[in-house]
């Protein structure tokens, strides 16, 4: 097995597949029926877009045991390794969509590259799903301007989202060993060169919001070594119960 | 339009026809352009379907529908799901736009059309109760993943606009 294949296409999918989890959990609780549909509607394309690279990672495990459901329910926690961002809470509907804008403008800036990728697998799962992010963009984007440049209160809220999440960031661009690998085999997307792409797009949107953009330079990290914040068993309980209660159970 | 990519053989195109897209019944799966492929090799019938959105749940009942449709023609199906080339509106036939219409939803306008009206901006999206374009997006996220929710300000009726999706 070509192990820093695998690992890269987890590193990707755990991404969309935590978000995913995060924003499923407003369903029925959405402040609004409308940011309700929408939120769990985000959360779909992302979960079907996660089955697509866990799909993939299964054939490139070799191993016929792994499929896109041990993936996503049978791994322990430092397995997975996704960013500490997406897995941060719905402290408010605020938090939500910082947390969404944050990662949307990452995850368009780099499918858009992996459509280049020499890997034809992760270039379908790429054009497929970077329709899709455009959208959730445009969606993140929108509602950080209108709660940036609304009410007192909703501007204090959305600044204090953008304040708290903006340590989170810097993550994004961090390679492990396996990104590395792939980023010089050319089926990698080399994430340094996106950096500054990154923090232009969220700023435009931020000064328009009437934002202040952070200036702090301390960033938390781990997610992608697997070293999470205390959030993540709470999600992974939440997540998994089901599989661990009744094994191998299907419906 | 993008037809060089679908190859379905004729002779398969009557059942295939037959099948309905479970979220829209009134439409066939054939307007809505996710089957890309049907061949016959051997007896064995390989179709190649492909998912409006990612996480379309129709997929899986599509795949199965297309194999009891065929199992009743007394022919084996298999079905194969392919990503790429990535699904586009555009793929949605004449008549199959004008199915939408006449259930309710609002066809796809071209991508341009499409920003502006989502963003809001302009009032193009036709009512598809009364005619107007008096309308206004209520929702950017609808019923389903390849929806948007929209209402008319004439006739008041709220009503679902598919989304452009190139």
């Amino acid at each position: 097995m070509n192990n820093n294949l695998y690992n890269y296409i987890i590193g990707i999918a755990d991404n969309s597949l935590i978000l995913g989890q995060r924003l499923g959990e407003l369903c029925g609780h959405g402040p609004s029926l409308e940011t309700d549909i929408a939120c769990t509607n985000i959360s779909l394309d992302l979960f079907g877009q996660v089955r697509s690279y866990f799909q993939y990672a299964a054939q490139v495990s070799g191993d016929e045991k792994t499929t896109e459901d041990t993936l996503a329910f049978l791994r322990i926690e430092r397995e997975y390794k996704n960013v500490l961002l997406v897995e941060q809470p719905n402290t408010d509907f605020g938090y939500t969509i910082v947390r969404q804008f944050l990662f949307d403008a990452y995850h368009l800036l780099f499918l858009r590259e992996l459509e280049n990728s020499k890997d034809q697998t992760l270039v379908a799962i790429a054009k497929k799903s970077v329709k899709e992010v455009s959208y959730h963009w445009r969606f993140s984007s929108d509602w950080v301007r209108r709660l940036g440049d609304g009410t007192t209160e909703s501007h204090g809220r959305v600044q204090e989202a953008v304040t708290d999440l903006w340590m989170y960031t810097d993550e994004l661009f961090h390679q492990t060993d396996a990104d590395q690998a792939m980023i010089a085999t050319g089926v990698g997307v080399n994430t340094s060169a996106l950096k500054e792409r990154y923090y232009q797009m969220i700023t435009e949107v931020l000064e328009e919001a009437t934002l202040e953009v952070p200036e702090s330079k301390y960033w938390h990290k781990g997610g992608k070594q697997g070293i999470h914040s205390e959030h993540m068993g709470y999600i992974l309980s939440d997540m998994q119960y089901m599989q661990r209660t009744y094994p191998n159970m299907e419906w | 339009m993008n037809l060089t990519t679908q190859h379905i053989e004729s002779h398969l195109l009557p059942v295939l026809e037959g099948v309905s897209d479970p979220e829209i019944p009134v439409l066939s799966i054939m307007d809505m352009g996710v089957v890309r492929e049907a061949i016959e090799i051997d007896g064995v019938v390989k179709v190649k379907i492909t998912p409006t959105y990612s996480g379309c749940p129709a997929m899986d009942v599509i795949g199965d529908d297309i194999v009891s449709a065929f199992a009743k023609a007394g022919k084996t199906a298999k079905i194969q799901l392919v990503l790429s080339p990535a699904w586009t509106t555009d793929w949605i036939t004449p008549r199959g736009r004008k199915a939408l219409e006449d259930y309710g939803i609002a066809a796809p306008l071209s991508p341009e059309a499409d920003k502006e009206a989502l963003l809001g901006n302009k009032k193009i999206v036709k009512c598809t109760n009364c005619g107007s374009t008096e309308t206004h997006l209520v929702s950017q996220f609808g019923s389903t993943a390849c929806k948007a929710l929209f209402k008319c300000d004439v006739c008041q009726e709220p009503f679902d606009y598919f989304k452009c999706l190139k």
